[in-house]
């Protein structure tokens, strides 16, 4: 299990040299948040209704982004070839890797939605659920998103095909999770029972991502 | 220990590139493949390094670790040098002995010596040149201790100098009861040093 961590460290300690992945990201999200007011006009109701669907679907965006990287770096210098002759099973390995993304891009996009819910006149009642349902759907994002990112790996120019894959896979994310936070500012459903099934989807994605993305690398490494 | 491949078969997509190769490595043994370009050297090497699956055969190290796959009992050097141009050499170092599960036998600075590494040791690996680049990803080598080796052209970028230090590493290796499987142009000048000719690539499968 040591190696685990030993990856996990490794791939943060990167992040933190190289920056660049986690600030695209989080500059992505900001400007096309920043423009849905400009393009929508000053109807604070309606950027308020709005902005739970907007806030969601930008920061999926702004993920997808950053998930070739998960892979792309250790497969053009070799490193993904010595990790597969580690101790450690390759599926623990790419979920060590899917949660470095996780920590390095999902929870800081988590943390700027309730600053960029403020450009969207967003309910000051939404602002602690939009973090929690943030937190409990972003892991989805990086563990489904490292399968398509595995599958497209040895694809030129593969980042269209990986949004073409991988945007229908958040479908359900990015429902319960809007459904939980219109719940809390009095919508029609529960909230409990959509954050519930929104933590399901991601308790899921995290038992079934690393098994599916270390299948797709053993094919594509072939 | 002894590494036995019995009646390998490789594919490439419709190529049948090693069709029904046997041999065996004893412990203190190197075998280097020979070979023009295309004939299945590091076809060869990377099957046993668990990288591409087998058509047919067996690959099998005797007397090794049971609750251990052959994967991870083995050294893989191939073409690239597995390095992070952002970590420095040592940092490089660590983390592959920690992950390769060297635990408390890792040898770090002993790894540096044996590849003159010392002076370079805290530079970034981005900033090195390509040979010592190469030197700093042999060097993974010592720093975890593990049976087989398995070097698919491991003195290229090398001079003269560093492909002597890489013939002492894999000549102690040798003497410890190691096994070394490798594919090189460049003579290594080791004292029980045996030669698998591989003939070139062969048609496509029936």
């Amino acid at each position: 299990m040591s190696a685990f961590w030993t990856l996990l460290k490794r791939d943060l300690l990167l992040q933190v040299r190289e920056g660049g992945a986690v600030g695209t990201a989080l500059g992505f999200y900001l400007v096309v948040v920043t423009m849905m007011p400009l393009g929508l006009g000053p109807d604070l109701n309606l950027l308020s209704r709005i902005a739970p669907g907007v806030l969601w679907i930008a920061l999926l965006l702004s993920a997808l982004l950053s998930l070739p990287r998960i892979f792309e770096a250790d497969d053009e210098d070799g490193s993904l070839e010595v990790i597969a002759t580690g101790d450690l099973p390759l599926e623990l390995a790419t979920a060590a890797k899917a949660l470095a993304h996780w920590i390095s891009t999902g929870i800081p996009l988590a943390l700027l939605a309730p600053v960029l819910g403020l450009l969207l006149n967003l309910e000051l009642s939404a602002y602690p659920v939009l973090v929690a349902t943030m937190l409990a759907g972003t892991p989805a994002i990086s563990f489904l998103g490292a399968v398509g990112a595995a599958l497209t790996l040895r694809v030129r120019r593969g980042g269209l095909l990986l949004a073409l894959l991988v945007l229908p896979l958040y479908i359900p994310t990015l429902i319960f999770g809007i459904a939980a936070i219109s719940a809390a500012t009095g919508g029609p459903s529960g909230f409990q029972a959509s954050f519930l099934i929104l933590s399901a989807i991601s308790l899921f994605s995290l038992v079934i991502g690393p098994v599916a993305a270390a299948a797709a690398i053993r094919f594509q490494t072939q | 220990m002894r590494l036995a491949i019995e009646h390998l078969v490789v594919d490439r997509g419709a190529r049948r590139i090693v069709d029904g190769l046997s041999f065996a490595v004893v412990a203190g043994d190197a075998l280097v493949l020979v070979g023009p370009n295309g004939a299945g050297k590091t076809t060869v090497i990377r099957t046993v390094a668990g990288l591409i699956g087998a058509a047919g055969g067996t690959i099998a190290l005797e007397g090794g670790d049971a609750d251990k796959e052959l994967p991870a009992q083995a050294h893989y050097i191939g073409h690239l040098n597995a390095l992070k141009p952002s970590l420095t050499v040592e940092e490089n170092l660590r983390f592959w002995a920690d992950y390769l599960g060297a635990g408390a036998a890792a040898s770090i600075d002993e790894a540096l010596a044996a590849f003159d590494l010392e002076p370079l040791a805290s530079i970034p690996a981005g900033y090195l040149s390509a040979g010592q680049k190469r030197r700093a990803c042999l060097a993974r080598l010592i720093a975890t201790p593990r049976p087989l080796w398995l070097l698919d052209e491991p003195t290229v970028s090398l001079d003269a100098a560093s492909v002597r230090l890489l013939a002492e590493c894999v000549a102690q290796h040798l003497a410890g009861g190691g096994l070394v499987l490798a594919a090189t142009h460049i003579p290594l000048g080791l004292a029980r040093e045996r030669r698998l000719e591989l003939s070139a690539a062969r048609s496509a499968a029936a």
